[in-house]
C-alpha cells in the first residue's frame, strides 16, 4: 500500500552560518568537502594543506611539502589519500594518516590549478596553466603521466572527473568533455575564459562558469543551453560554482563577497549569501546534506540549513 | 771584570747609558741606503768610507727629539745669545794665552753691525755648516773619464765581449773560475811575494828578466801601451778615432776632447712642391653623395670617390666610417654580409622580435620623420631599406626550410608575389625582389610592396637560418614537407562566437571529435578501450603536405553545418533569398565541397593514384606555386578556354566550375566528378587532368580570385537545372583549414553584389526574411533546400559510395571513421523524420 508522497518541503538552503574556522594558513585558495562531508580540506597560500573536521572544526593534521601556495586538492574515495596541486608547478599525493608525502608528480610547465582523483583514485588528474592535463597513475611509481591531454589552446582552470568522463575548462572559453568510453571529446565553445565547470549529479549536465559573470547549464549530450544564470560578479578571478547535493540549485562564488544561489529550473536567483566584504575564493557543497563551505580571506565557513544543527550533531559525536 | 769592563763603553758598563732604546741608531735610513748605493757607483769604492769614520754610527735620542720639534741638521744650538757677552766671551778667549786667532774680516764687519744693534736684541746661536763628504767633482777637465774600478782592480778591460770559445779568453778563464792568470792581474801579486799556497802553479817562480820586456829606443808612445794605465785619455784607447781627430788637430780647444758619439742627424724634409695652378684659396665643390653612387657598384664609387679628389663628403646621415656599424661597412665595401644571425634579435622568435622593433620604431619615429617608401628609379638606395634587402637576402639565402607564417594570407596573389621572391632569396637571388614584383602594378604600389616583402622576409624569416650557421642539420632529414595536422581540428571560432552571443548553445558550438584515449587510462578508468585497435593517443593527427592547397584556400565551414531554419522570425526579406543569389552560392558551394573532398582525399590519393614520385612533384610543383602564379603559361589558358566553350555549350553557369576542376584536378577526380552530377564528361576530364597535372598548383591563385570574381557575372545567368545545383549541395564536408579571413573575405565580396529581386525560392519561405544576420538566412536556405533534394542526394550518395569503393577500401575505411564528426554527411543520410526532429531540438532554446 502505497502512502501519499509527502509534500515537497521548500528546497532548503545553507542560509545559516554555522562555523568559522580561522586556518591560519595565509589566504585559503581552495576548500573541498572531502568524499563523504565529513571533513573539509583547506589550501593554503602558506603552502600548506590542512585537513579539518567539519563537526568540531578542529585541526586535524597539516602537510607541508609544497613549494608554492596550495591551488586545489581532493580525497581518495576511501579517505586514504590525498592529492595536492600548487603553484610549484607539482602534485602531491599524501597518505593522510601519516601525513608523508606518498608520491610527487612534476610534469607541468606551469602552476597546476585543479587536481582531482577519478572515482577509484587510480589516477590524479591535473590541469595547469600550461593548457594541459596530465593524467597520473597512483599504481605505478613512474613518473610521467599515462597521458597528456593537450587539446586546450590555454590555461586549464578547472577539471572534474566522473566515472568515465573527463570534463574541462579553460581559459580559452571551452568547455571539454572527454568520453573514455565512447573514445570521443565534445568541446562546447563558451566563449569567455571558463573559470570553473562540474557536472550535475545525475551525470546529465554540466554547468560552466565563466568570466563573463554567467553560469551556464548545459546539456550534456548535445550542448544546448538549459539555464543560464547572472547577477554575480566574476570579471578577474577564478572562482568556483557549483551545484547543491539534489540539483535544485545552482551557486556561485562572487567578486562583491556574496555567495549567489539560484534556482536550476527556473534561474531565478533565490539566495543572496554575504559571506563578507572580499571576494569568496571558493567554495564547496556537501556531497549529499544541505552545507556548504565557503573560503573567504583566510577563514572557512560552514553553512547549514539551521543554526542549531551543528550542536546537535556535535552532541551526537 | 775590568774596571774597563764596567765603564761606559764597556761590556757590562755600571754607568748609566743611554740605552739602546733611546739612542736611535736608525739616523736616516732612506738617506742611508741611497749613500750606500751611490757609494758603489761612486768613482772609488768605499767613498762613504770618510764618512763613515767621521759621522757616529747612532744619533742619541736627543737628536731625535729635536729633529722632531723641527730641528735641522747644522743649525745652532743653544738659548739665544746677545751681543754683548758674546764679544766678551771672545774678548776672553783672546786673552788666553797660546796661539789666538787673528781677528777676521768677518768678525770685524760684525762688530761694526754690533754698534747698531740695541741692546735687547738677542740672536740665535750661529749655525754650523754640516760637513759635506761628497768628494769634490768640477776639478777634472772635459773628456776626463774618471776611474773604472773594474777596470783599475781587476785589470779588465771595458767593454770586452765575453767569449766563450776563444779558448784562453781572459772573461772566460775568469768566468770559470780559471785558475791560468793572465799577464795583468790585479791585486797584489808578483814575484816578491811567491807562490801563494792556493795557487796551482808557480811557473814564475824561476822568473828571468829578459832585455826584450823593455824599450830599447825612444820612439813616440804608441797609444794602448799602457802609459796612461786605465786613466789614459780617450784618444789614447780608441784608435780608430785617430784618423778623425787628426783632421781636428790643432783645432782643439785645450781641455777639450771630440765627442766620442757622433750627434745624430736631423733629417729635414723638403716642403711640399706647389702646384703650378695653385691659388691659395678655399672653394666648396658641390656635394656628391659617395654612398648613393656606391649603390651602383663599390669599386665604381671609390673610384669616383678619388676622381672627385677628397671634397665629396659622405653622406650625412651615415657620418663617419665609425658611426656605421659592421654591417654597413661591409656592405659599403660589397662584402658578403655573414652568415650568422648579425644580432641577437634575430634569435628571438619572430612575433617577440616584432614586439620590440614596433617598440623602437614607435620611439624612434617620434623626433625624426617616419621615412616614407620613396621610389627611386635609378636604382635601389643603399639606405636602411636597400641594407635590409641584403639582411634579408643574407637570412633566406640557402635556407630549404619552407616557410610557415603567410603574411599576405589575405591577398592570395600577394602571397603568390611575396613566395616568389622568398623563393628567389633562397636561390641567392640578389635581385630578387625587382624581379617578383608585378610589373603591371603602378610604381607606387610596387614601391609599398617592394617595403613590405622586405619588412616580411626580415621579420619572418626562418628561424632554421638564424640558428643553421651555429648547428648541423640533421643527417637523415625528415619529411619536410608534411606537417602534422589535427584530422579534426577545431573550427573557426568566429560563427560560434556568433552563436554564442545569440545564445544559441548546441550544434553550433558543439563539435565532437575523435579522441583516443591511452590504453592504460582506460584500465584504470575501467572502461573498455574504445579503439582496441589502434595505437594512437589523443586526437588522430595526418601528415600533410605544407604546400598544400589548403594552406592557402579556406572554405567557410561553419556556414556549410547545419544550421536551423527559422521561417517564424524572419521579418525582412534578405538579399539571400534570392534564387539568384543561390545558385550563386551553389556555385560556390561545389567549389568547397571539392576542395573539402580533395582535401579529404588528398592523403590517400597522392598514395594511391601517383607512384611515389609523384608527391615528391606535387611538393615540388607547390613550392613553386607562389613564383610563376602570376603568369600562367597562355598554352594554359587557351586549354581552360576550350574547355569553357564545350561547357558553355551545356550550361552558361558552368565555366568558373570547370577552373577549379582544373586546379583540383588530380586530387579530386571521381569524386568531384561524381558529384558533378549527370555529366558524362568524366573521361574528358580526365584527359585534361592529365594534361594540367603538371601545372595545376600554379593556377591556384587565378582561381582563387576568379572564384570572388566569378558569382557576380553567373548571378545574371539563367535558371539552373534542379539536376546541377542539388549535386552542387550533395555533400559538404567539414574542412579542417577554414580561415575567417577567407570568409569574411567572401562576405565582402557577397555583400558588395548586386541586388535582384526577390526570387521564387523566398516564397516557400513566406517571404520572411532577417535583418539579424545574413549568415543565418544564407543557412537557413540551404538547409531547406538540402531538405528538398533529399531523396536526389540519397541517389548521388550511393553513386559516391559506389565509386568510392571500386577505388579503394583503405580509403573509404577512412572517410568512414572520420565522418564520425562530420555531420553534414551525416545529414545528408538522415532521414527527413530525424531531420525535422533535430531542427525542431533546436528551435526550442531560441523561441524559449
Amino acid at each position: 500500500m502505497a502512502f501519499p508522497q509527502p509534500k515537497p518541503e521548500p528546497p532548503q538552503l545553507p542560509q545559516h552560518l554555522l562555523k568559522t574556522i580561522d586556518c591560519k594558513q595565509g589566504a585559503v585558495r581552495a576548500v573541498r568537502f572531502n568524499v563523504d562531508g565529513n571533513y573539509l580540506m583547506s589550501c593554503g597560500s602558506d603552502k600548506s594543506l590542512k585537513l579539518w573536521s567539519v563537526g568540531r572544526g578542529t585541526l586535524l593534521k597539516t602537510y607541508s611539502g609544497h613549494g608554492y601556495e596550495v591551488l586545489d586538492a581532493d580525497s581518495s574515495y576511501d579517505n586514504s589519500q590525498l592529492c595536492s596541486c600548487s603553484s610549484d608547478k607539482t602534485v602531491i599525493l599524501w597518505d593522510v594518516a601519516s601525513g608523508q608525502v606518498t608520491r610527487k608528480l612534476r610534469g607541468h610547465a606551469g602552476k597546476v590549478n585543479c587536481v582531482q582523483f577519478n572515482e577509484e583514485a587510480t589516477v590524479i588528474l591535473s590541469g595547469s596553466i600550461d593548457g594541459t592535463v596530465r593524467c597520473w597513475d597512483t599504481r605505478s611509481r613512474k613518473n610521467e603521466p599515462i597521458q597528456v591531454l593537450d587539446e586546450a589552446r590555454d590555461s586549464i582552470s578547472s577539471l572534474k572527473v566522473s566515472q568515465h568522463e573527463l570534463l574541462t575548462g579553460s581559459v580559452d572559453g571551452r568547455v571539454r568533455r572527454y568520453d573514455l568510453r565512447m573514445g570521443q571529446l565534445h568541446v562546447d565553445f563558451i566563449s569567455s575564459p571558463i573559470t570553473c565547470v562540474c557536472f550535475s549529479q545525475d551525470g546529465q549536465c554540466t554547468l560552466s562558469s565563466s568570466l563573463d559573470s554567467t553560469v551556464r547549464l548545459l546539456d550534456k549530450s548535445t550542448g544546448e543551453m538549459l539555464g543560464e544564470y547572472t547577477g554575480h560578479k566574476m570579471k578577474g578571478y577564478k572562482l568556483d560554482c557549483c551545484l547543491s547535493s539534489k540539483d535544485t540549485h545552482v551557486l556561485s562564488c562572487s567578486e562583491d563577497g556574496h555567495v549567489y544561489c539560484w534556482d536550476l529550473v527556473e534561474g531565478s536567483l533565490s539566495l543572496k549569501l554575504p559571506v563578507g566584504k572580499a571576494v569568496v575564493q571558493s567554495l564547496s557543497f556537501h556531497p549529499t546534506e544541505t552545507r556548504l563551505l565557503t573560503a573567504m580571506e583566510g577563514r572557512v565557513q560552514v553553512w547549514g540549513v539551521q543554526p542549531e544543527e551543528a550542536e546537535e550533531d556535535i552532541q551526537a559525536s | 771584570m775590568d774596571e774597563e769592563d764596567f765603564s761606559e763603553h764597556g761590556i757590562a758598563p755600571r754607568e748609566i747609558t743611554t740605552s739602546k732604546e733611546f739612542s736611535s741608531s736608525r739616523r736616516d735610513e732612506a738617506a742611508e741606503k741611497a749613500k750606500a748605493i751611490s757609494a758603489q757607483a761612486a768613482l772609488i769604492p768605499g767613498d762613504t768610507l770618510l764618512e763613515e769614520l767621521i759621522s757616529p754610527a747612532r744619533s742619541s735620542i736627543g737628536i731625535e727629539l729635536l729633529t722632531k720639534m723641527g730641528w735641522k741638521e747644522g743649525q745652532g744650538i743653544g738659548p739665544r745669545l746677545k751681543r754683548k757677552p758674546r764679544r766678551q766671551l771672545q774678548a776672553e778667549a783672546s786673552r788666553m794665552y797660546g796661539c789666538a786667532l787673528p781677528p777676521t774680516g768677518s768678525e770685524e764687519s760684525e762688530e761694526d753691525d754690533e754698534e747698531f744693534a740695541p741692546e735687547n736684541v738677542t740672536f740665535a746661536p750661529k749655525d754650523v755648516t754640516p760637513v759635506d763628504f761628497t768628494p769634490r767633482l768640477g776639478v777634472q777637465g772635459l773628456g776626463y773619464r774618471g776611474l773604472d774600478p773594474g777596470l783599475a782592480l781587476l785589470g779588465r778591460v771595458t767593454d770586452e765581449h765575453v767569449d766563450l770559445f776563444k779558448p784562453q779568453s781572459e772573461t772566460r778563464s775568469r768566468l770559470f773560475g780559471d785558475r791560468q792568470r793572465s799577464s795583468r792581474r790585479g791585486g797584489v801579486a808578483g814575484q816578491a811575494f811567491g807562490v801563494g799556497a792556493l795557487e796551482d802553479e808557480d811557473e814564475d817562480v824561476y822568473h828571468r828578466d829578459s832585455m826584450s820586456r823593455y824599450d830599447t829606443v825612444l820612439k813616440d808612445e804608441e797609444p794602448g801601451d799602457g802609459l796612461y794605465g786605465w786613466t789614459a785619455p780617450q784618444q789614447y784607447t780608441k784608435q780608430k778615432d785617430r784618423s778623425r781627430d787628426a783632421s781636428y788637430l790643432g783645432k782643439i780647444l785645450e781641455g777639450f776632447t771630440l765627442a766620442q758619439k757622433p750627434l745624430e742627424e736631423k733629417t729635414i724634409f723638403p716642403p711640399p712642391i706647389l702646384p703650378r695652378d695653385y691659388r691659395p684659396v678655399h672653394y666648396f665643390r658641390p656635394q656628391v653623395i659617395v654612398s648613393r653612387l656606391s649603390g651602383v657598384s663599390p669599386a665604381l664609387a671609390e673610384a669616383l670617390k678619388t676622381s672627385r679628389g677628397h671634397m665629396v663628403k659622405e653622406e650625412p646621415q651615415q657620418g663617419g666610417r665609425h658611426q656605421l656599424d659592421s654591417g654597413q661597412r661591409g656592405a659599403l665595401l660589397g662584402e658578403d654580409a655573414l652568415k650568422g644571425p648579425s644580432s641577437v634579435l634575430d634569435l628571438l622568435r619572430p612575433e617577440d622580435r616584432q614586439r620590440l622593433l614596433s617598440l623602437r620604431n614607435s620611439s624612434a619615429q617620434k623626433p625624426s620623420t617616419p621615412d616614407p617608401p620613396l621610389p627611386t628609379p635609378a636604382g635601389p638606395l643603399p639606405t636602411p631599406s636597400a641594407l635590409r634587402e641584403q639582411e634579408a637576402l643574407a637570412a633566406w639565402r640557402g635556407s630549404s626550410s619552407s616557410q610557415s607564417f603567410k603574411p599576405f594570407e589575405k591577398t592570395p596573389s600577394k602571397q603568390a608575389r611575396y613566395e616568389l621572391y622568398l623563393s628567389r632569396l633562397r636561390d641567392g637571388d640578389k635581385d630578387a625582389l625587382e624581379q617578383s614584383l608585378d610589373p603591371t602594378m603602378t610604381e607606387w604600389e610596387r614601391s609599398r610592396e617592394r617595403e613590405e616583402f622586405v619588412r616580411a622576409s626580415i621579420l619572418y624569416r626562418p628561424s632554421s637560418s638564424s640558428l643553421s650557421s651555429r648547428f648541423t642539420s640533421a643527417k637523415h632529414q625528415e619529411d619536410d614537407d608534411t606537417v602534422e595536422v589535427h584530422l579534426d581540428q577545431e573550427g573557426d571560432e568566429d560563427d560560434k562566437q556568433e552563436a554564442v552571443k545569440m545564445k544559441m548553445f548546441g550544434k553550433l558550438t558543439r563539435e565532437t571529435l575523435e579522441w583516443h584515449p591511452d590504453r592504460l587510462l582506460c584500465k584504470r578508468f575501467n572502461v573498455p578501450d574504445p579503439y582496441p585497435g589502434s595505437s594512437l593517443v589523443g586526437l588522430p593527427k595526418v601528415k600533410r603536405d605544407k604546400f598544400s592547397v589548403f594552406n592557402f584556400l579556406t572554405v567557410p565551414e561553419s556556414r556549410q553545418a547545419a544550421a536551423p531554419p527559422k521561417p517564424l522570425e524572419q521579418e525582412k526579406k534578405s538579399r539571400w533569398d534570392v534564387s539568384e543569389k543561390n545558385k550563386e552560392k551553389k556555385n560556390q558551394d561545389p567549389l568547397s565541397e571539392r576542395i573539402s573532398d580533395a582535401q579529404n582525399q588528398a592523403e590517400p590519393k597522392s598514395e594511391q593514384n601517383s607512384p611515389p614520385g609523384s608527391n615528391s612533384i606535387q611538393t615540388a610543383a607547390g613550392s613553386s606555386e607562389g613564383g610563376s602564379a602570376d603568369q600562367p603559361s597562355s598554352e594554359q589558358r587557351t586549354k581552360d578556354e576550350d574547355q569553357e566553350e564545350e561547357e558553355e555549350e551545356e550550361e552558361e553557369k558552368r565555366p568558373p566550375m570547370d577552373l577549379f576542376k582544373a586546379i583540383f584536378a588530380n586530387s579530386s577526380d571521381e569524386k568531384s566528378s561524381s558529384s558533378e552530377g549527370e555529366s558524362d564528361e568524366e573521361e574528358e576530364e580526365n584527359d585534361a587532368k592529365e594534361e594540367r597535372s603538371e601545372t595545376e598548383p600554379v593556377k591556384l591563385f587565378v582561381i582563387s580570385s576568379s572564384s570572388s570574381a566569378a558569382p557576380p557575372a553567373s548571378s545574371s545567368s539563367s535558371a539552373v537545372p534542379p539536376a546541377s545545383s542539388s549535386s552542387a549541395v550533395t555533400s559538404r564536408l567539414h574542412t579542417e583549414a577554414a580561415a575567417s579571413r577567407q570568409t569574411s573575405a567572401k562576405d565582402e565580396e557577397e555583400e558588395f553584389g548586386p541586388k535582384l529581386p526577390p526570387p521564387s525560392a523566398a516564397v516557400d519561405r513566406g517571404g520572411a526574411t532577417s535583418t539579424a544576420s545574413n549568415r543565418q538566412d544564407e543557412k537557413s536556405s540551404k538547409r531547406s533546400k538540402e531538405k528538398k533534394q533529399k531523396s536526389k542526394k540519397h541517389k548521388k550518395e550511393k553513386k559516391k559510395k559506389k565509386h568510392k569503393k571500386h577505388k579503394s577500401k583503405g580509403k573509404s575505411k577512412k572517410e568512414e571513421s572520420t565522418s564520425g564528426s562530420e555531420e553534414d554527411e551525416e545529414d545528408a543520410e538522415l532521414s527527413t523524420d530525424e531531420l525535422l526532429r533535430r531542427l525542431k531540438s533546436i528551435r526550442t532554446p531560441r523561441t524559449r
